[in-house]
């Protein structure tokens, strides 16, 4: 199985595009996850591949459990010893599955670096964020204590925190919410990492802080260059800030596409049902309902020869229960028997 | 006539004054959508409609009575007029219980008998199958659990739900099964809803009108098609604005206004208008002098901003924000 490098930059996708090298800067093939647990074996990760390109910003969107946060978690290598991991995951040529504990911790931090949901639980709370970012400095860039500092400050203003002088010296019960998810950014970017991994960045602020988080974002990505890959379940963010998309469900990547391209044309009857269930501006209940998916995503042991989705799906043959659908397209991939054709506008 | 009307809403904790003078009507069978962002005090308005909580001020009628300061043996006969929906269905049901023992509770409460019929009943209603009632809430789903926690709210056939943030645990095809049935309910049993919320979409889907809410006031009400179409109050356009739509070319063309990430602190709320400190319009009066709030359109639309006038024209922040405000964000 293999994918396409993505598209050229269509103009809309923001100016950082146009720097876009040829070579993926992230590859990813046959990931596969499983854990041990006390019920037996669970498969999270099931094949997956994907590519993310220099300065391209990749949506990994699904629901709880269809795998989203373990693909992530396993690209940094932070996954704990139950888990198994298999395939291959390349950063810039280097493979990172295998890979001994010195290379990882070299490359964690300095070239791949991770911003988690919540930062309050991310952040010490008994240092300064000053601290806690020079930490970071001096671990891979070995600055001595006054130039870490002049650098968190400097990396302070680049996410947008006002009169970053004094707030340096704050410890993190001092900030709102919004400026503990800009602190971690600061702190992740610290080394100006090639690939930054946001897990659900902005899912536990308020809609008028993530405006300005998802602002920080895109401009490290417009001015370092760097590839983001955004993992969230909030179709509205993606639709703000991803280049290109990758829908999961039950541990596969089941459609993959540039972003307006998906929300244009989803193909894969799980993507069509995702975008159908948002009450999205102008719909009301005296006039429209909300599009449902009956029944829960699957908890699996093994993955079967068969399309995991198909007993929750309105399209369903009979070969979907009987022979797992593969990746197929060139730009605009989807694993599907029975793929939806019609546009949005026409349903 | 009115399912549920606020007066002059005061909720003090200690120093905080996380509800601070809401006045708002319900009238019957319909719903109204109260939105705001965390500390704003939503959730504490809802927890002193159903007495959760004995307010400190102000007061709190239902359709027949003053509930204010009712004590637990006065409230009981009022209990089934008024229930609630909380947010994460895990933590609200009890997990000791059976899930008929969870939905039963409200008519056992009030002395009643026979409830194996009713639960059955309100279970079908928000389309489980009545064998749940002998399951344990941790056999069910997210999406399950929260219409146990409906059927339950609605045993008593209340004239209002408050439903505090109902769908924002849920994934988005489960969150938009409970909206389905939130909507067909309450067409089918016309019962009134306080449906509390950060929720923008949700709200345009499912509230006839909207009540916004900002550190412990209200800025703005009115009618759902007013509030989403010409939102007078800065702060309402401010939020309108940074939600994003799931649409990339609508939402790539959208310029959220940015605030600021400094909510103050509902201990010593800012002087004049509360918004004022993230305010891009504000000027001097807004500092010193408290904005009342009044009606600037059809349907009770009311604001409570200096700079709106009593047409309800005034400054749209989502168009002047290039060049009155830097919010010192990264741009």
């Amino acid at each position: 199985m293999s994918m396409p490098m993505p598209k050229a930059n269509n103009g809309s996708a923001g100016p950082g595009r146009s720097s876009a090298s040829a070579a993926p800067v992230l590859r990813v093939r046959d990931l596969s996850v499983t854990f041990r647990t006390e019920d037996g074996r669970i498969s999270a990760v099931d094949n997956v591949d994907f590519e993310v390109a220099d300065g391209e910003v990749l949506a990994v969107v699904g629901e709880s459990g269809c795998g989203k946060s373990v693909t992530a978690m396993s690209l940094a290598g932070l996954l704990p010893r139950t888990a198994t991991v298999e395939g291959s995951v390349q950063l810039d040529g280097v493979e990172l599955i295998g890979a001994g504990k010195r290379t990882l911790r070299s490359i964690r931090g300095r070239e791949i670096a991770y911003i988690f949901q919540e930062p309050m639980t991310s952040l010490n709370p008994v240092f300064t964020v000053g601290r806690q970012i020079g930490e970071v400095l001096g671990v891979h860039n070995g600055l001595s204590r006054a130039a870490a500092r002049r650098r968190a400050v400097e990396l302070l203003k680049l996410v947008g925190i006002p009169s970053a002088e004094r707030r340096v010296d704050d410890y993190p019960h001092q900030l709102s919410g919004g400026m503990r998810q800009r602190v971690m950014i600061a702190m992740a970017v610290a080394c100006d990492p090639k690939v930054l991994i946001a897990d659900e960045p902005t899912t536990a602020l308020d809609v008028t802080i993530q405006a300005g988080i998802l602002d920080v974002l895109r401009e490290l990505r417009e001015r370092l260059g760097t590839s983001i890959v955004l993992i969230t379940h909030d179709l509205g963010v993606v639709a703000d800030l991803a280049d290109r998309v990758a829908v999961m469900y039950a541990g596969r990547v089941v459609e993959t596409a540039e972003v307006h391209d998906l929300f244009a044309r989803p193909t894969h009857p799980y993507t069509a049902g995702l975008l159908g269930a948002s009450p999205s501006a102008g719909r009301h209940a005296g006039t429209d309902r909300l599009n449902e998916i009956p029944g829960l995503v699957p908890v699996l042991a093994e993955q079967p020869d068969a399309c995991t989705f198909a007993d929750r799906c309105p399209r369903a043959l009979d070969t979907c229960t009987t022979k797992q659908p593969l990746l197929t397209g060139d730009a605009h991939q989807v694993a599907c028997w029975n793929p939806v054709r019609e546009p949005v506008e026409a349903r | 006539m009115n399912a549920l009307e606020l007066t002059d809403l005061v909720m003090h904790f200690g120093p905080v004054r996380a509800v601070d003078g809401v006045s708002l009507r319900i009238r019957k069978g319909t719903v109204v959508a109260l939105v705001g962002e965390s500390g704003s005090g939503k959730s504490t308005v809802g927890r002193c409609v159903v007495r959760l909580l004995e307010p400190t001020g102000g007061t709190v009628r239902l359709a027949d009575a003053d509930i204010t300061h009712l004590n637990r043996r006065q409230l009981r006969k009022h209990r089934r007029n008024v229930s609630i929906v909380f947010q994460d269905p895990a933590g609200s049901l009890d997990p000791r219980l059976s899930v008929g023992d969870i939905v039963s509770e409200p008519l056992r409460l009030m002395r009643q008998r026979d409830t194996a019929g009713p639960v059955a009943d309100s279970l079908r209603r928000v389309g489980l199958r009545p064998e749940v009632a002998q399951r344990s809430p941790h056999e069910l789903s997210g999406g399950q659990r929260q219409r146990v926690s409906i059927a339950r709210a609605l045993i008593s056939k209340p004239s209002l739900l408050v439903a505090d943030e109902p769908t924002s645990a849920l994934d988005v095809s489960v969150q938009a099964s409970v909206l389905n049935l939130l909507a067909d309910l309450q067409r089918d049993l016309g019962f009134a809803c306080l449906f509390i919320t950060h929720d923008l979409s949700a709200v345009e889907y499912l509230a006839d009108e909207v009540a916004v809410m900002y550190l412990g006031q209200l800025v703005e009400q009115g009618p759902r098609e007013r509030i989403f179409g010409v939102p007078a109050h800065p702060y309402t356009q401010a939020l309108l604005s940074a939600a994003p739509v799931p649409d990339p070319t609508t939402q790539r063309a959208r310029r959220p206004v940015l605030l600021g990430d400094d909510l103050p602190s509902p201990i010593d709320p800012p002087s004049g208008c509360r918004f004022h400190t993230r305010c891009p319009v504000a000027v001097d009066r807004c500092r010193t002098v408290v904005p009342e709030s009044r009606v600037i359109g059809e349907g009770g639309h009311r604001v409570a901003c200096h700079l709106v006038n009593d047409d309800g024209t005034g400054p749209d922040v989502r168009r002047t924000q290039d060049t009155t405000t830097d919010t010192g964000a990264a741009r």
